[in-house]
């Protein structure tokens, strides 16, 4: 979830209200907001060096941590959050968004060749006209796209976003794929003319650039966008070049959206068009721009379509648990930025803005009536579905077997399914186990999704040293095994496991476990010869100490083992005090 | 021992009443031997009564004895000095000299005469009585009442005696009283009842304020507890549990069945742990994998999708599931292959897997707790209703709900409580309906709706026990003890 600080005292000067944090708390509530922090630059600041919370100084400006839903792209800056909330107050009604055609012969064109394809193939545009910035709007600008940059845009990989002095270029643009080699240009804030591939090299370090290098770096050509003159405007995703620079003085702006999808490129674009346009001479309006592909496609940007949905009425408060009029439920979208109008009695036509692309389904419409309404004011009632609950089996024998363990004098561990892979090899003495393997830990710690319980166990007796001895240890849980047969190549395994600590090993112990396991669960004692009931067959296991081994057979099939744990294991696991151990799967008693 | 309480007894046969500090001066013994005594012939039976006495008394410091033994410092000086005088320098050479001098002064026994140049002390008087050796020989001897109260201040000032208080006991003879003492059983044996001896032995009486054995005890895991009244509860509203044994799970389940779009930032390796063996899932129900396909890239059921090119071999990625709405996804698409729908109460408890960034309170792996209801026609108001009536089972009873965002629920409320300790509103769990591009690919009828919430495990056992650090909950570093002190859980009180 995407957070924003906005700045206390402009937004309520925005808003033509002033509140206190509690109010203000509770109008994001209703809102679907999250006010996360009240905090200031300085503290911020020390926050992030990770310096004990300083207090907010009185002569500090006040700044609001906001919380925002993730797919809420409208409300991602100063200018958005206030249209939404002045909306949703009903203090205004939605403005109206458009795109205007320029006079016949002047639309900005922008071409696209067709090698662009093999890198980044869509590119969006637009013009903003007459707009003045103001020291705080043109921060707010340059903080939204950073916004949009790390979230919808997936960190510039699906869609980044280039602003331009449009004064300073001169149109038609072309959007172009070249090699790096053949890019030069002066890079943003820099001061010499580099080509691409030294561009790249400048920013191999930079704290916030370094991450996007990744997007274009392999590829024999990197996108590129120039004007009429050859004069590189930006290379996206990584930088636009300093000539056409922004600055509090631009007054008309292009702004050019390349992307991998063009879904998203449209939504950014018209998100920032919505956002910004309130600065416009021409207050709520764009320039069109023009796209022709080298198939001769020809598309116009911003597209800032306003769509329709039908919905039903009485199914809205079906779905809410509400009764609402046709025309109260108008009031209600309206507070959510959607227009609305009743078509008859039973349907309302809605229009849902350029700001609102979360609305993709009339559901997303159902849960804006219902946020209007207040979730708070909803009849709480119980379904009146009539079920018998029932246990998963295993749960249930596990349960179970639980309990008798646990009455036996054993506590009980709860510890990790991940694990590195020396704990389930090498500490055990195997020297490759077959497990899941994990592609992408953090730290060693999650290599592997464990095999067995007993590495858990024997930590927790490790860090567990200053308990008195004997230490019962047992734990029901699950293990994964690679399994071919299984629907994604690996099943869980429920497993039983109980080690015994002491100054002496203690086969008896453990073994004793087992028996009135077996107990419980009715099996007789077998023997091998029978193959009938439960038995131990002598085995070799370099977990256990030689001769003192063997293997937990149920009616002729191998379900577990016993025996005194190696030293050398004891050792690897850092224990001092000799162990017996038994682990067996439990399925097989379902 | 037995020899001292046989003493004692004697003596209190003689004569009563008897103080303990007499006695132990009588015997010869150390005072605490002779209460020690006591506490035995006390433990026995009613054989004397005891009477706490507080004494204050007086000893001599060292400087003290040095008096008794030799003469107050003044007395001394006085005798050393010659007829004929003594230079002062000698005087004060003299063992106490300068507190004997000023005394001596004070007493008016001696003077100094400076006539001759040097300062010379001469006698004043013929005789000198010397009350304070004499005083300090009568405390000294415990005679200390025939001492006035002025000199006695006088003394402690000066530092040659000191206040002492002891606490004795002042005996006399009990309604029990007898010469000897019998021996006391401690236990009703078996021997004893088979005797019927019982009848003629005395017992020892119990200390009450000392504490049982401890009992050898096995013991259950407190989030596992916690566990079990979250699934009791469950059981008792009728719900069905899933079988959440897979955590290995692939993309499609996870998230494509959910309708969360494949460039979704929980889809991203910084959140979600990928499996690389076995990496890939290839077994899926064909025609719904279809569905799901079109109802992200182009839409349909009602929707515009969204708009993007669908892999397949995003969907085939192997994982650790994130959430166990992933088996729900899975047991509602059977549902759907069912030949009549029938209404379903599901819930799990299990656990899932997160790559996040690991503190205080996150764990890679934690237990989710999942309720979810299909029926027809179900509301956001039955969502809320059954969400108030789960929490009122753990004794919550204030609850808010706010608007979210959830990729595969709309409406999505998340669910705040009051807690009462914090005095401040927390977040405890996520809920909403699931979205008609999730269910309707699966075949589900169209008026059937599926509500569902969740919330972790671990939050509500932290907050409930007090815990700060989730690493003293769960996972091999925990303390074993805190686990066997762990009382019942019982989360409806």
């Amino acid at each position: 979830m995407p957070t924003i600080g906005i700045k206390r005292d402009s937004l309520f000067k925005a808003l033509g209200k002033t509140y206190t944090d509690e109010e203000f708390e509770k109008l994001c509530f209703q809102f679907g907001l999250e006010l996360d922090e009240v905090t200031s630059e300085k503290r911020m600041a020390n926050k992030e060096l990770g310096k004990v919370d300083s207090k907010i100084d009185e002569s500090e400006e006040i700044i609001y941590r906001i919380d925002i839903p993730a797919n809420r792209y409208d409300l991602l800056c100063l200018e958005g959050l206030v249209l939404g909330l002045q909306i949703f107050l009903g203090q205004i009604s939605p403005p109206v968004f458009k795109a205007l055609k320029p006079a016949e012969g002047s639309i900005i064109q922008m071409k696209v060749l067709p090698d662009t394809a093999k890198i980044r193939p869509y590119i969006v545009a637009a013009v903003l006209k007459n707009l003045y910035f103001t020291k705080e709007s043109y921060d707010s600008f340059i903080d939204l796209q950073d916004k949009l940059h790390q979230n919808i845009c997936r960190k510039r990989t699906l869609v980044s976003i280039g602003t331009h002095d449009l004064d300073t270029i001169q149109p038609p643009f072309i959007y172009d794929a070249k090699r790096p080699e053949d890019i030069k240009f002066v890079p943003l804030n820099h001061d010499k003319e580099l080509n691409a591939a030294e561009v790249m090299e400048l920013y191999s370090s930079h704290v916030q650039l370094k991450q996007y290098l990744h997007i274009i770096k392999d590829s024999p050509v990197y996108p590129v966008i120039t004007d009429k003159k050859g004069v590189v405007l930006s290379l996206p995703p990584i930088i636009n070049s300093n000539h056409s620079k922004i600055t509090l003085n631009t007054k008309n702006v292009f702004i050019e959206i390349t992307a991998t999808d063009l879904t998203k490129a449209n939504i950014v674009l018209d998100t920032v068009v919505c956002m910004f346009s309130q600065y416009c001479k021409n207050k709520y309006t764009a320039e069109y721009c023009e796209v022709i592909y080298a198939d001769g496609a020809c598309h116009m940007y911003p597209q800032l379509v306003y769509r329709k949905e039908n919905i039903i009425v009485e199914k809205v408060n079906n779905i809410i648990g509400i009764n609402q009029s046709g025309i109260s439920m108008e009031a209600l979208l309206s507070k959510m930025s959607l227009t609305s109008k009743l078509k008859n009695d039973t349907e309302l036509e809605v229009e849902i803005p350029p700001t609102r692309h979360d609305v993709i389904h009339p559901c997303d419409i159902y849960e804006d009536v219902a946020i209007a309404y207040g979730y708070n004011n909803i009849n709480r009632a119980l379904p009146d579905t009539n079920t018998i609950g029932s246990q998963f089996p295993i749960n249930k024998l596990s349960d179970l077997l639980r309990d008798i363990i646990a009455q036996a004098g054993f506590t009980e561990a709860l510890t990790f399914s991940l694990c590195s892979e020396d704990d389930i090899s090498s500490k055990l003495g195997y020297e490759k186990v077959l497990a899941v393997h994990i592609s992408n830990p953090k730290t060693l710690e999650f290599q592997v999704c464990r095999t067995t319980l007993l590495p858990g166990i024997l930590k927790t007796i490790a860090a567990n040293k200053k308990m008195p001895l004997p230490l019962k240890i047992f734990e029901v849980s699950d293990v994964v095994l690679r399994d071919e047969t299984a629907e994604v190549g690996a099943r869980n395994e429920r497993r039983l496991c109980a080690v015994n600590c002491n100054k002496n090993a203690g086969f008896e112990i453990v073994h004793g476990i087992l028996d009135r396991a077996m107990m419980v669960l009715e099996v007789p004692r077998g023997s091998s010869s029978t193959e009938k009931g439960y038995y131990l067959k002598k085995s070799d296991d370099p977990i256990f100490f030689p001769g003192r081994s063997a293997e937990i057979c149920l009616n002729g099939k191998t379900i577990g083992k016993i025996g005194v744990i190696h030293p050398n294991v004891l050792n690897k696991f850092e224990l001092t005090n000799p162990c017996s151990a038994v682990e067996i799967e439990i399925e097989s008693f379902l | 021992m037995a020899d001292i309480t046989e003493k004692i007894l004697e003596e209190l046969s003689k004569s009563e009443p008897r103080d303990t500090l007499e006695l132990a001066s009588l015997f010869n013994q150390d005072h605490q031997k002779i209460v020690g005594a006591l506490k035995s012939i006390q433990a026995h039976a009613d054989l004397v009564s005891v009477e706490q006495q507080t004494n204050k008394r007086f000893e001599t410091t060292e400087e003290g004895k040095h008096i008794v033994d030799n003469g107050s410092h003044e007395a001394v000086l006085f005798n050393s000095i010659p007829n004929s005088g003594m230079p002062q320098s000698e005087v004060m050479k003299l063992p106490y000299g300068k507190v004997g001098l000023s005394k001596a002064l004070a007493a008016g026994w001696v003077l100094i005469d400076k006539s001759g140049g040097a300062q010379l002390v001469k006698k004043k008087v013929e005789n000198i009585e010397d009350t304070t050796w004499k005083n300090l020989k009568l405390i000294a001897s415990g005679k200390f009442d025939e001492v006035g109260e002025k000199e006695k201040q006088d003394y402690k000032k000066r530092k040659l005696i000191q206040e002492v208080t002891t606490k004795s006991f002042l005996l006399r003879k009990g309604p029990e009283f007898s010469l000897t003492l019998s021996k006391l059983e401690t236990d009703l044996t078996s021997e004893m009842i088979a005797s019927g001896n019982w009848k003629n032995l005395k017992f020892k009486a119990y200390n009450l304020d000392a504490l049982g054995v401890p009992p050898e005890s096995g013991n259950l895991h407190p989030l596992l507890k916690v566990r079990a009244e979250f699934r009791q509860i469950f059981l008792e509203m009728g719900f069905t549990e899933m079988p959440t044994n897979n955590f290995v799970e692939n993309s499609f389940w996870n998230f494509d069945a959910l309708f969360q779009p494949q460039q979704h930032p929980a889809r991203d390796a910084h959140d979600t742990f990928f499996i690389s063996e076995p990496k890939l899932s290839s077994k899926f129900p064909s025609d719904y994998l279809e569905r799901v396909k079109t109802v992200h890239s182009v839409g349909g059921f009602g929707s515009v999708g969204y708009r993007y090119n669908w892999k397949i071999e995003e969907a085939q990625k192997n994982l650790l599931r994130t959430h166990t709405t992933a088996v729900s996804a899975r047991m509602l698409y059977k549902l759907a292959q069912e030949k009549d729908f029938k209404p379903t109460k599901l819930f799990s408890i299990d656990r899932v897997f997160r790559n996040e960034t690991l503190d205080a309170t996150h764990l890679a792996e934690f237990h989710q707790v999942e309720g979810v209801i299909a029926d027809y026609n179900l509301t956001l108001g039955n969502l809320i209703g059954v969400i108030s009536e789960f929490f009122k089972k753990l004794n919550i009873t204030q609850l808010e709900f706010k608007p979210a965002y959830n990729p595969y629920t709309e409406p999505s409320m998340e669910i705040f409580c009051f807690h009462p300790g914090l005095k401040k509103w927390i977040e405890i769990g996520n809920s909403g309906i699931f979205r008609p591009e999730m269910l309707l690919p699966m075949g589900l009828p169209e008026n059937v709706n599926v509500i569902a919430w969740g919330l972790s495990l671990e939050r509500p056992t932290m907050i409930k026990y007090g815990f700060n650090n989730i690493r003293d909950l769960v996972g091999p570093k925990v303390d074993l003890e805190m686990v066997q002190r762990n009382p019942l859980c019982r989360l409806d009180k």
